[in-house]
């Protein structure tokens, strides 16, 4: 029922843009940071422990640079970036919302003839839905060129054996069902988190609670739908 | 006007009013008073439609509001101004903005005229050149004027006034009392105030209804309530020592 409130007609289409574009800029260039500071360690760590279980072994060198390009592009990098996400835009909005409706600032939207659902929400999953696909193509860059980063600087893998390995076996689908995933976790991540604190009734301490229990919720989701997905377009 | 017919509210197995009728005249300042819990704020949320009635019609100029669809509740919610108790601004918009938000949601105007419109509410409210500052920066009377301010920028037919002097200090109370009483006569609104303080029912009381327990107990003006015999009234307009002394 707040979906259908969230994606009726809007008021004012100018307003909805502008607040589109602020939450642009919130959810998506303020995540930048963290997502750029997890993709280069992850991406390193992986480097790091598939050299460390091969070291010695058949298996050639360059899968390890063809195993970073593979966990990164198909794992981490959506669904581990989706999971913090979740718990940093997910904390943001049900609070953020939450505050608003115990102190009847949501109510004045209403009493105002205001969508309130839709002037609330709306912009916020248009603009995870727009943004998350472009902070998860950063981090597969990233998180793949640390790995590089590791291979010039550790000495653990030749780094034109690691090229030869991230070139190995590509196949462009892996980045288009990264991007599908991406599209449904930022739906969740922002849709669930905002249904929290919508509904949130009490005060401060509820406040609090919506908040956690949008961040749990949110992130059980992202596992749920990486796991459908996966199913649906890998098997 | 605003007329309400045998309402009925309940939450759970809790009767929060029971067969409630008034009708809120226009030009004067129509309070509904009494203890805390008596349902006071509730009725007002269902006037608005926060609160949908059990049963029971509300009329706004003669239209049933109950029975409109969302749509027609919205034209109807546009000519209605609400001050809350704790005043509802939007934290993350300047005064300015707050003020503007209605009018940048569901007029035409330039910026220019909104911009004049804003500056006139805040003139009107007595806080000229606060137009930058953030609702975290304002006292609670400052931001009571503000959120009257909000509410008249879009030249309500209706303003209601939940608990407007709760929490401020006695000088600041007549402040925003005078207020509300001028723009009342000013724009020939219908105001309804929610309300158990005994200055502002003197003060401004054109015209009071006073719940008990979920039931309307008593109506009348401010110079009615002091000669009443109706027990609970009595004993909420004596409650305080300071009048007792006075009238004394």
């Amino acid at each position: 029922m707040l979906l259908g409130k969230v994606f009726t007609k809007p008021e004012k289409a100018s307003i909805y843009w502008n607040l589109i574009i602020d939450e642009i800029y919130e959810l998506g260039i303020g995540s930048l940071g963290i997502t750029a500071i997890i993709s280069m360690f992850m991406g390193a760590v992986i480097t790091i422990q598939t050299a460390a279980n091969i070291d010695g072994s058949w298996v050639p060198a360059y899968t390890i640079g063809y195993t970073t390009r593979e966990a990164v592009i198909k794992e981490f990098s959506p669904t581990i970036i989706a999971l913090i996400l979740a718990g940093k835009i997910g904390s943001n909005i049900a609070s953020k919302i939450g505050s608003m409706r115990v102190t009847e600032q949501i109510d004045a939207l209403v009493i105002m003839g205001v969508n309130a659902p839709g002037y609330l929400i709306l912009p916020k999953i248009v603009a995870a839905v727009f943004i998350l696909p472009f902070l998860v193509i950063i981090s597969m860059f990233l998180g793949v060129g640390s790995g590089y980063l590791v291979s010039l600087y550790s000495g653990l893998v030749d780094p034109s054996q690691y090229i030869q390995g991230i070139t190995y076996d590509f196949i462009p689908f892996s980045i288009t069902y990264a991007l599908i995933k991406t599209l449904f976790f930022a739906f969740a991540i922002t849709s669930i988190p905002a249904y929290h604190g919508f509904y949130t009734s009490g005060g401060a301490l509820e406040v609090g609670k919506s908040s956690t229990q949008a961040v749990v919720n949110s992130s059980i989701v992202v596992l749920l739908i990486n796991y459908i997905i996966t199913q649906l377009l890998l098997i | 006007m605003i007329e309400i017919r045998n309402i009925k509210k309940s939450f759970g197995d809790k009767e929060v009013l029971k067969d409630i009728s008034c009708v809120f005249d226009k030009g004067k300042t129509n309070l509904l008073i009494g203890a805390s819990g008596s349902g006071k704020t509730t009725i007002t949320k269902c006037i608005v439609g926060l609160h949908e009635v059990d049963a029971g019609e509300i009329l706004y100029s003669g239209k049933n509001f109950s029975t409109m669809n969302q749509k027609e509740r919205k034209e109807i919610r546009k000519e209605i101004g609400f001050m809350f108790q704790g005043s509802a601004l939007f934290d993350s918009l300047s005064v300015e903005d707050n003020i503007k938000f209605p009018m940048q949601m569901f007029s035409k105007q330039t910026a220019k005229e909104m911009l004049d419109r804003c500056n006139y509410c805040l003139d009107r409210v007595g806080m000229p050149g606060t137009n930058k500052l953030f609702p975290s920066e304002l006292s609670g009377g400052m931001k009571k004027r503000v959120g009257i301010a909000r509410a008249i920028a879009m030249n309500p037919k209706y303003l209601f006034c939940d608990e407007p002097n709760s929490g401020l200090d006695p000088q600041t109370s007549i402040v925003i009392d005078d207020l509300i009483k001028g723009i009342t006569v000013e724009f020939d609104i219908t105001t309804i105030v929610v309300t158990h303080d005994m200055n502002s029912v003197i003060e401004i009381g054109d015209k009071i209804f006073f719940l008990y327990k979920g039931e309307k107990s008593w109506e009348g003006t401010n110079k009615e309530i002091l000669k009443t015999e109706v027990d609970q009234v009595k004993r909420f307009v004596y409650a305080s020592k300071f009048i007792n002394e006075i009238i004394k």
